[in-house]
């Protein structure tokens, strides 16, 4: 034993040496150093949905690199979430990135976001929900970047064929089981949304409810009013009116009524841009989204352009997310993209310059955010989860479930 | 273990034990000597630190890549980390257990989770290591033959799925099993109503046991759906693979089978043919002479294949994440895979590195169980032997 020792000892030192080489890497300092020389060099990590978006924000970026004398590196993440995770973990994050609103808390929680809300000089353009959507503590971290919403797509052409015209879009829920009902013949389901609560959540919505408490304190999932929004959409999968794209062999409700598997899907401005790109022959027109009991609700997303707390151009950060979310970029981005702008001032405008999107464009006046208190995705992925098995469930155990997972992380450690 | 002591010291000594039993009659050796002891070992010391000097690079490299990660993970598994901070300055809590303790014992989403994902995990590796073994075992065997034409075509043929890459065979089998997709087609040809694979969470022995009107799927009977243990019902143990896990296991056996097949393949041309001729001429079949003397031949090889099949199928992750990304219903949710998910979407890094530690320990537990298992026959059949002959 004894003549191992020595050269153990020398491997377990040396090894010691590269562990503490590594960790030196990982800089843990409050306010790193701000580089303020004229020509930056900042690099930006975006999730792109496209050529046309990404092309749009090189564009944009190049633009304000030119006429500032910095310079913008634009990376295109094939997995946001883990890419940032790794870099925040490396502490050599991206200057400016995609923020997801459902990752916001999390890195807002873990300080790895740079508060610069109040260096906004056109905060109270934003609409409120978004804003408060990128709050955390009362304080505002990011600017939203964009927003979308739900509408109801109808396929124009399955509609005719159906017998219905424009004054049968329907109105209310007995509406759109009516309409769903007629569409349905010939291997064409009439409706198919995604099993997942970011769209199945407008039903909550227009039942007068939600999951959770407006400030994501309390869980109200077993509510009466969510129960019958998950009975009603129960009613219409039994009834076979509603299918889910899995069962349609798509991936998305975007897919399964591009192919003309069904004839109504609900889903947000990304549409158009898929539609165009994969099915150009579809036609379909984009309405409103029902009323239910409770009144009118659809969904809404956003995102923000967030600026790492550990970069060292936090002011040519900002001055370039100024610039990204000025009102002549955010009307480019939603013309190219197809996103809606996040300033409420410009709502009217994109909606005469994008007349087909004024359903979406609409529906921000009654939008519902998806939850993003920290800590819930996990319960919010189960929920979607047992959405899928909706056919076979009782509505209000899947709902009562929900509650219980969503008090343990909303009342608890917030593990 | 009263076997080995008859069995003698050469056959209890594993792959894993050969250098500790080289290195100690070394010493055994040194110490008879006398005299020159003193000086051998000097000798010996000096050899010895010469040989640590050549390994260095290698021992450099692997622990900074292997043996550090590792550690750094352990450490990590016993925080409350969510990744945006260095975990080794102090600044994420230090929680000692109990990111393991959320996994066995608080009654949250996270346990019932893990052990859904273990449950879903336990079938997967009792279906997919003997049906891949045995596959694999049967291929070689067939490929072998000497009056088998075309003999490099079937062995590339078979081979092919392993050099694939999973990614590509992973989305060749989403279009193969789609509920319109061949495998259905094929179905519908021969009569049957395919179901509609990658939605269907069914667990398996309740549809089998449902074909044969002993149970019905859709109404779980309350005495087993009312109970269970750790999270789950006993109608949820119990309910062996589900529908959308067998494509997978589907997937996995036609894959691996091929890189196992190889090394049987490997170890069949190493058997000498003068013993399987004294077999055919003392009058064994062929079944005779595959069940005494091939199989015996193979056994070194069979531990190899079953280890890696165990160590494979405990870590299967790529097909899930591809494929199925856990669901439907969570019955194609493994722990790699959980832990993965837990980390990087949930930024809960101490609890995804707790269950990679769980997983590590799983496999080591089966690996040894099953290292035991075949050892122990081995024994047994010596000492047969040995007291036959006496």
């Amino acid at each position: 034993m004894r003549r191992t020792t020595l050269p153990l000892a020398v491997c377990g030192l040396s090894l010691s040496l590269l562990a503490t080489a590594c960790s030196s890497g990982f800089d843990k300092s409050e306010g790193p150093a701000q580089d303020s020389s004229g020509k930056q060099q900042l690099k930006m990590l975006i999730a792109t949905s496209g050529n046309a978006e990404t092309s749009a924000v090189k564009a944009a970026a190049a633009a304000w690199a030119k006429a500032t004398g910095n310079s913008v590196t634009v990376d295109i993440a094939q997995n946001i979430d883990q890419q940032l995770g790794q870099s925040f973990a490396g502490s050599n994050p991206p200057d400016v990135f995609y923020t997801s609103a459902d990752q916001f808390s999390t890195y807002a929680k873990g300080g790895s976001l740079y508060a610069y809300g109040g260096k906004l000089k056109d905060r109270d353009a934003y609409s409120p929900a978004l804003t408060r959507a990128f709050t955390y503590d009362d304080t505002l971290y990011c600017a939203p970047k964009d927003q979308s919403t739900l509408g109801l797509a109808v396929n124009t052409a399955l509609w005719k064929k159906a017998g219905l015209t424009d004054a049968d879009h329907p109105k209310t829920w007995d509406d759109l089981e009516a309409v769903a009902k007629k569409l349905t013949k010939d291997g064409v389901t009439g409706l198919s949304v995604n099993a997942d609560y970011n769209q199945l959540g407008a039903f909550f919505k227009q039942s007068g409810s939600w999951l959770t408490s407006p400030d994501q304190k309390k869980m109200t999932a077993g509510d009466k009013a969510n129960v019958a929004a998950l009975t009603y959409v129960k009613k219409l999968l039994t009834e076979g009116v509603l299918k889910f794209p899995k069962d349609l062999d798509s991936g998305w409700g975007g897919e399964a009524f591009g192919k003309g598997k069904a004839a109504m899907t609900i889903e947000g401005n990304w549409l158009a841009g898929a539609m165009r790109k994969d099915f150009p022959d579809t036609a379909y027109k984009v309405v409103p989204l029902p009323a239910g009991p409770g009144g009118k609700g659809t969904m809404a997303f956003t995102n923000c352009w967030g600026i790492a707390a550990k970069s060292k151009h936090q002011a040519a950060a900002v001055d370039l997310v100024s610039e990204l979310t000025s009102d002549g970029n955010q009307l480019k981005f939603a013309k190219t993209v197809g996103v809606m702008p996040s300033k409420k001032t410009l709502l009217e405008t994109y909606k005469q310059q994008n007349p087909d999107s004024a359903a979406w464009a609409d529906g921000t006046a009654a939008a519902q955010l998806p939850v993003n208190a920290p800590g819930m995705r996990q319960v919010m992925a189960q929920f979607n989860t047992s959405l899928a098995q909706l056919a076979s469930s009782d509505p209000a155990k899947l709902l009562a479930d929900l509650q219980k997972n969503g008090e343990s992380v909303l009342g608890g450690s917030g593990r | 273990m009263s076997t080995t002591t008859t069995s003698g010291p050469g056959s209890t000594s594993g792959p894993g034990t050969e250098p500790e039993s080289g290195s100690g009659s070394g010493r055994g050796a040194a110490a008879r000597r006398g005299p020159g002891r003193a000086r051998e070992a000097r000798r010996a010391g000096k050899q010895g630190l010469w040989g640590w000097v050549f390994v260095s690079p290698m021992v450099l490299v692997l622990g900074l890549f292997l043996a550090l990660p590792v550690g750094m993970a352990l450490w990590v598994s016993l925080l409350n980390w969510d990744g945006q901070s260095n975990p080794f300055s102090g600044a994420a809590d230090f929680v000692g257990l109990d990111n393991y303790r959320h996994l066995f014992a608080d009654g949250g989403l996270t346990r019932t989770l893990f052990m859904t994902s273990l449950r879903n995990n336990l079938y997967y590796v009792l279906l997919v290591v003997p049906l891949q073994t045995v596959l694999a075992l049967g291929l070689a065997l067939a490929v072998n033959r000497r009056r088998l034409r075309g003999k490099g075509v079937f062995r590339t043929a078979f081979y092919f799925p392993s050099v694939t890459s999973s990614i590509a065979v992973s989305t060749v089998f989403l279009f193969l099993f789609q509920s319109s997709g061949a495998v259905n087609g094929l179905l519908k040809w021969v009569g049957l109503q395919g179901p509609s694979w990658f939605t269907d969470a069914r667990g398996l022995v309740w549809v089998v046991l449902g074909w044969f009107g002993l149970v019905d799927p859709g109404s779980p009977p309350a005495a087993l759906a009312g109970h269970g243990v750790l999270g789950l019902s006993w109608w949820e143990w119990l309910s062996g693979p589900s529908v959308a896990m067998c494509t997978i296991i589907f997937l996995v056996v036609w894959t691996t089978s091929g890189t196992f097949m190889l090394m049987f393949l490997a170890a069949l041309q190493d058997i000498p043919e003068a013993q399987l001729e004294s077999a055919r001429i003392d009058g064994a079949g062929r079944w005779q002479t595959l069940r005494h003397v091939i199989l015996p031949a193979l056994r070194p090889v069979l531990f190899l294949v079953l280890t890696l099949g165990l160590i494979g199928t405990w870590q299967v992750f790529d097909q899930v994440y591809v494929m199925s990304q856990g669901q439907p219903a969570n019955t194609t949710l493994t722990p790699a895979f959980l832990s993965y998910s837990l980390s990087f979407k949930d930024a809960q890094y101490g609890t995804g590195a707790a269950i990679s530690f769980v997983l590590l320990a799983i496999i080591l537990l089966m690996t040894g169980v099953q290292r035991l298992a075949l050892r122990e026959r081995d024994g047994r059949r010596r000492l047969r032997r040995g007291r036959s002959a006496r």
